[in-house]
C-alpha cells in the first residue's frame, strides 16, 4: 500500500503543513520506507495483549478543584507575533464572513 | 593543579562550601572556558553570563552570612534549550520559536535554582529533540569535543558537549528514545534517563509525552547522582510524575556489587554492533564480574520490534504536541497569508525543519481515520510485549548491561542524508523509553580513533539506586572517566 505524493499532500493538509513539490517527493519516499518497517509489526500476534496506556502504573492523579492565580494576561500575550495590547488579545486573520 | 573547569561538581561544591574558592570564581572559570571552547564546540544557543554572575554572588553572600546551603550550591549547570526558563529565550533549536521567552520556568529549573545552582546558559539540540546528532538544529551543528568533525550525538548534543568540553560541570538533557544516553556515550560521560515519572516534565517542551524524561549529564556517577537527587520528585503540575519519596542517590554509592545479578541480553550484541563497541562492553562486564557480580545471558525476544513501534508512537504523539505551533500565540508568523488556514500552513512550512515535518506527517498519517488500529494501537500493544520482556528478565536479574550505541560517534554529514541509518543509532536505547524503565550510560573505553564507547545499564522501574551503585563500582575500578578531550 505505497503512498503517492497526493496522499502525502493530503496528510500535510490534515497536519496544516504546506509542502513544496521537492518536500512532497522526499517525504513520500521516506514515509514508504517507514511503512515497510511498520509492516513488520503485523508479524506479531497481539491478540488479547492490552495496549500500553501508562509505562509506569500510576493512580488517577486528582487534585482539589481550587481557584488559583494564573499568568497575567500581559505575560500571556507578550510573546504573540501580532497582538492588540489595549484589547489584550492575539490578532488573527478574519475567520467569519470571509 | 587542575583548573577549576576540570573539577567534578562534587569537588567544586566542597571548595565553595568551605570557601576555599568563591562561587563567583567558579562561575568565572566556566565562563572563560566557554569563551575558549565555543568557537570549535558550539554547544550553547544562549549564554547567560550576567545572570550566572548574579546567582554566584548571591550564593557567596549567603555563605559569608554563615548560611548552610545544599550540596550543589554555587555549582554551574547548563540546560537543554527545550526546558523553559522564565525570562530567558527558549527555542527548542527551532526557527518557529526563535525569540520565544517563556513566562514561567520548568519545575527542574526551579528546583535547581532553589538548590543554589548557577545557570550558565541553554544548549543546542536537534530541533524539538528530534534527531541523534544535533544536525537537525535549526541554528547550527554542535561538534564533539573529542573530535570536532564528529557529531556529539543527540538530541541533547549541546548538553553533552558542554560538559565534555569543560564548559559546564553538569547539564540537563531530555531523553525520548536515547537523547541523553546516546550523546553521553558519544562524549564519554555519565547520562541517565530516569524512570518515567521520576522527574517532573512540567516546562519541558513536549515531544512524545509518554516517553520523554529529563535527566543529568556529568563526568562522574557521583555528580550524576547529586543532580538526579536535586531534580527528582512528584510535582502536581505533571500528573504523570510519581508520588514516591526521593532518596539521596549519593548514599547508594556503596562500592559494593557482590552478588548483583547482571543479565547480558543477546539481542543487544547482534549484527550492527561494531566489534570494538562489543569488545569494550564485554570487557566492562568482566570488570563487574571481577568485583563480585554474577553474570549470565538472557533473551529479550521482542527487542527487534522496538524501533518500528517507537517510530509510530513517538511521531504520533509529536504530531499532536506540535499542533500548538500555529503562528498565533507565540513564535514566528508567516508574512504570506491571506486567511487563517494559510496562516497555519505557511507558518509551519517556514518555521519547521525537514525532520520535524517528516515526523509530523508520519504521526498524522498513523493517527488518521482508518489507520489508527493498524499503527498506533498495534504499536502500543507491542509496547506491552516489550515491557513483558523486561519484566521476565528482571525476575532473574537486578540489571541488564548492553552497549549504549552500535558505534562510536559518527562523522558530521555521514548520516544526515540517510534518516533510516540515523535512527539505527538509537536501537539500544529506545526499548527503555518504551518500557518506562531507568537506564544509565557511562564510558567503558575508547576506540582506535580515540572516541569514547558507552555502556548502558538498565533496571526495573525505580531502580536508579542499583544502576548508580553498579556504575559507581565500575567507575571506581577503572579510569576512563578521568580522561578529558584536548581542545
Amino acid at each position: 500500500m505505497a503512498l503517492t505524493p497526493e496522499d502525502v499532500r493530503s496528510v500535510g493538509s490534515l497536519a496544516r503543513l504546506a509542502l513544496t513539490d521537492n518536500e512532497t517527493e522526499r517525504f513520500t519516499h521516506h514515509l514508504n520506507g517507514l511503512l515497510e518497517q511498520f509492516a513488520r509489526l503485523q508479524e506479531l500476534d497481539t491478540e488479547g495483549v492490552p495496549p500500553t496506556s501508562h509505562a509506569v502504573p500510576v493512580a488517577a492523579a486528582l487534585r482539589e478543584d481550587l481557584v488559583r492565580p494564573s499568568l497575567p494576561r500581559e505575560a500571556v500575550i507578550a510573546m504573540g507575533p501580532q497582538v492588540d495590547e489595549d484589547l489584550g488579545g492575539f490578532i488573527v486573520p478574519q475567520v467569519l464572513g470571509e | 593543579m587542575a583548573e577549576l573547569y576540570e573539577l567534578t561538581a562534587a569537588d567544586l561544591a566542597a571548595k565553595i562550601a568551605s570557601r576555599e574558592v568563591s562561587a563567583r570564581e567558579v562561575t568565572e572559570a566556566f565562563l572563560a572556558r566557554i569563551t575558549v571552547a565555543e568557537p570549535s564546540v558550539h554547544a550553547f544557543l544562549t549564554v547567560t553570563p550576567e545572570l550566572a554572575r548574579a546567582q554566584a554572588d548571591a550564593i557567596d553572600t549567603r555563605l559569608a552570612a554563615g548560611e548552610s546551603l545544599g550540596p550543589l550550591a554555587g555549582v554551574p549547570v547548563a540546560l537543554k534549550d527545550n526546558l523553559c526558563t522564565a525570562g530567558i529565550e527558549t527555542t527548542c533549536a527551532s526557527q518557529i520559536l526563535r525569540g520565544f521567552v517563556p513566562p514561567y520556568s520548568a519545575t527542574v529549573a526551579e528546583k535547581l535554582q532553589d538548590s543554589g545552582v548557577v545557570l550558565l546558559g541553554k544548549t543546542n539540540l536537534d530541533e524539538f529533540a528530534m534527531g541523534s546528532s544535533t544536525e537537525n538544529s535549526g541554528f547550527f551543528t554542535t561538534g564533539n569535543p573529542w573530535n570536532p568533525d564528529r557529531v556529539p550525538g543527540g538530541s541533547s548534543g549541546g548538553s553533552a558537549a558542554a560538559v565534555a568540553a569543560g564548559e559546564a560541570p553538569l547539564s540537563l538533557g531530555s531523553d525520548t528514545g536515547g537523547s541523553i544516553r546516546q550523546p553521553a556515550a558519544f562524549c564519554g560521560l555519565v547520562g541517565i534517563k530516569p524512570t518515567y515519572g521520576r522527574v517532573s516534565r512540567y516546562g519541558l517542551v513536549a515531544f512524545a509525552s509518554s516517553l520523554d524524561q529529563i535527566g543529568p549529564f556529568a563526568h562522574t556517577v557521583e555528580d550524576a547522582a547529586l543532580l538526579l537527587t536535586a531534580i527528582s520528585g512528584h510535582d502536581e503540575r505533571d500528573s504523570t510524575s510519581v508520588p514516591r519519596p526521593v532518596p539521596d542517590y549519593v548514599q547508594a554509592l556503596t562500592g559494593h556489587v557482590e552478588g548483583l545479578r547482571i543479565g547480558i541480553p543477546a539481542e543487544y550484541f547482534a549484527e550492527g554492533i561494531s566489534p570494538e563497541v562489543r569488545a569494550a562492553v564485554m570487557s566492562a562486564v568482566g570488570v563487574l564480574r571481577g568485583l563480585g557480580a554474577v553474570v549470565d545471558e538472557v533473551s529479550l525476544p521482542y527487542t527487534d520490534y522496538a524501533l518500528a513501534a517507537y517510530y509510530i508512537v513517538a511521531p504520533a504523539e509529536a504530531s499532536s504536541n506540535l499542533a500548538r505551533y500555529d503562528g498565533v500565540r507565540y513564535g514566528m508568523r508567516t508574512a504570506r497569508s491571506s486567511n487563517h488556514i494559510e496562516l497555519f500552513e505557511r507558518t509551519r512550512e517556514e518555521g519547521f525543519g525537514a525532520e520535524v515535518k517528516q515526523r509530523i506527517l508520519t504521526g498524522t498519517y498513523a493517527l488518521s481515520h482508518g489507520y489508527y488500529d493498524a499503527f498506533y494501537l498495534k504499536a502500543q500493544k507491542v509496547r506491552t510485549l516489550l515491557q513483558r520482556d523486561f519484566a521476565a528478565a528482571f525476575e532473574r536479574f537486578d540489571l541488564l548491561v548492553t552497549p549504549t550505541t552500535p558505534t562510536t560517534a559518527f562523522g558530521i554529514g555521514e548520516k544526515s542524508n540517510d534518516p533510516l541509518a540515523m535512527k539505527l543509532s538509537d536501537i539500544c536505547t529506545i526499548p527503555a523509553n518504551m518500557a518506562g524503565i531507568p537506564a544509565l550510560s557511562q564510558c567503558c573505553g575508547f576506540d582506535t580513533d580515540g572516541l569514547p564507547v558507552g555502556m548502558q545499564l538498565m533496571g526495573p522501574a525505580f531502580s536508579e539506586e542499583t544502576l548508580l551503585r553498579a556504575a559507581h563500582a565500575y567507575e571506581a575500578a577503572t579510569d576512563w572517566h578521568m580522561r578529558r578531550p584536548n581542545l
